[in-house]
């Protein structure tokens, strides 16, 4: 088994409404890669709005996230596989892909 | 928790009640954004770790925390509730007033405040229900606009303007003012409104609507544990709504056709709700008061308590519709009777009391007036006359189930 960080990255906000909607289907996507043993860690959704970027040792600060990308990474996760075929499987039947988020996909760098 | 909506709704209505009190109506769409905030936060913090078990009181205290920054941030003379001013000056007395503002005794009191404050004699009664359903159901636009067959642009004026008189209004409406007693009734005609489009309802989709009608049963709820809001009347109303949820699993069938009254599975009637709406109405019986709520809550009642058709005491339930119609003349009030009249003395009587009813012509587009007269053709015999009334309520149909059941009852006539 290999570990992937999901990385969820959107562009917008949605409405509390449509944030509801998702809720009760991130939860049941959730549990299912709990139960089949794929989640490492369910990791966290982060603030949208607010970050910060350090760009040199002297502390200077840009406002972040990322200005230059438009898909704000708004949560992380940490998901097992048996290879990037089966993570990406995974990642694609997230709801919040179907909401129109993306997915970055990426290996844990191991020796 | 309910994954209908449902919940989202609810919230949104007790944290803008909350809010809009400690902002003061002024500041409506301050007290808006911060509860829209508040909901999108959690639920994107929830998506992750799942709904708390006490997750009312968090969001309640998260809007708290809002409601403080907003403060701390804004702390200019100008803009907040008045009899919070001077508390809200320094961070001593701020905190424990916010703290104060959030109990919940105080957030009951909100939503009652907020209901009468929707029924502002400004408003026209449509524009009081639309209100009610946004600000106190937490419906949006989009839904209330299919539940009134309406556009968007309509519905979001009809708030727009109902909000602005809101604002101009500077503070929610005191529950002790003296001008309490027209407002208390406004509110019953509103609540009554919003139950009966639930009950009634003439959507495109479904023929009831029972999130109306539990959000009718919630607000009613308020007024009853509100003393100086539980008048008779008040209680009168609430027993009417009980009565009549209690028969709405039966009035449609499996599909969610309707179904008439002959052939409901009474076995189906909420028998718990008949109880409570019976205790209710008996309740409403302390005064001297009688209020059209009285009657048709009587009327309820009658159908509620008794075991099956044959056995509905047909003949008082037409003295009741009697009583009614000096209360609220309408000629659905008189079509509804002369269907009694029909069930107490026979068909033939029915048409008569149909053939009396003074602005019958209000009538013509109603299709259930043509099929009443169809229903009573058919008792008397005429099959072919009843088949044409049929077949014209079923051209005056509002929606796909009102047609099926129009289409089966024209089926009924046989063919000619």
């Amino acid at each position: 088994m290999s570990q992937f960080v999901f990385l969820y990255r959107e562009a917008g906000t949605p409405s509390p409404n449509e944030l509801e909607a998702r809720m009760a289907k991130c939860l049941v996507w959730f549990k299912d890669l709990e139960q089949k043993g794929h989640l490492a860690y369910y990791g966290h959704p982060l603030n949208r709005t607010d970050g910060r970027v350090v760009r040199d040792t002297k502390g200077t600060v840009t406002d972040g996230p990322y200005a230059e990308t438009k898909d704000i990474v708004i949560g992380f996760s940490v998901v097992e596989a048996k290879d990037f075929d089966q993570a990406v499987k995974l990642a694609a039947a997230c709801p919040l892909v179907e909401a129109g988020c993306l997915i970055e996909v990426r290996p844990v760098l191991q020796l | 928790m309910e994954t209908d909506g449902s919940f989202y709704r609810r919230e949104r209505a007790r944290l803008l009640a909350a809010l809009t009190r400690v902002f003061g109506v002024g500041n409506l769409s301050l007290a808006e954004d911060v509860v829209q905030e508040t909901l999108a936060k959690a639920f994107e913090v929830w998506s992750w770790q799942g709904v708390p078990e006490h997750h009312s009181a968090l969001l309640m205290t998260s809007a708290k925390n809002r409601a403080l920054d907003v403060f701390r941030r804004e702390r200019t003379p100008r803009r907040f509730a008045p009899a919070l001013q001077h508390l809200l000056e320094s961070e001593w007395t701020l905190r424990p007033a916010v703290e104060e503002l959030f109990l919940p005794p105080a957030l009951q009191d909100d939503e009652l405040r907020m209901m009468f404050s929707c029924c502002h004699p400004h408003l026209a009664e449509e524009a009081q229900v639309a209100l009610v359903l946004n600000m106190l159901c937490g419906f949006g636009v989009e839904e209330i606009a299919r539940i009134y067959l309406a556009s968007n642009a309509a519905i979001e004026k009809r708030i727009g303007r109902g909000k602005m008189v809101l604002r101009e209004s500077q503070r929610l409406f005191e529950l002790t003012a003296e001008d309490f007693a027209p407002r208390l009734s406004a509110v019953h005609r509103a609540l009554y409104l919003l139950f009966s489009e639930g009950y009634h309802g003439a959507g495109e989709e479904a023929v009831v609507r029972p999130e109306l009608c539990r959000e009718a049963m919630r607000l009613v709820r308020l007024l009853v544990d509100h003393a100086p809001a539980a008048t008779s009347a008040t209680h009168a109303l609430a027993a009417l709504m009980y009565l009549g949820a209690a028969r709405l699993p039966g009035r449609t069938d499996e599909v969610g056709d309707l179904t008439v009254l002959v052939e409901q599975d009474r076995s189906l009637w909420d028998r718990r709700l008949i109880a409570e709406g019976l205790a209710l109405l008996e309740r409403s019986a302390t005064g001297s008061e009688m209020s059209e709520y009285h009657l048709e809550a009587a009327i309820a009642g009658m159908h509620g308590s008794a075991s099956c058709f044959e056995e509905t005491r047909w003949g008082d339930i037409v003295g009741l519709y009697d009583m009614l119609l000096k209360v609220r003349p309408s000629p659905v009030v008189a079509l509804n009777r002369a269907m009694a009249v029909a069930q107490a003395e026979g068909p033939a009587k029915g048409l008569e009391a149909i053939a009396a009813i003074a602005g019958v012509e209000r009538l013509a587009a109603y299709p259930f007036y043509a099929a009443a007269v169809g229903e009573l053709e058919l008792g008397c015999g005429r099959r072919e006359i009843a088949r044409a009334h049929f077949q014209k309520a079923l051209g005056l149909a509002r929606n796909a189930a009102e047609r099926r059941f129009l289409a089966r009852r024209v089926e009924d006539c046989g063919f000619p």
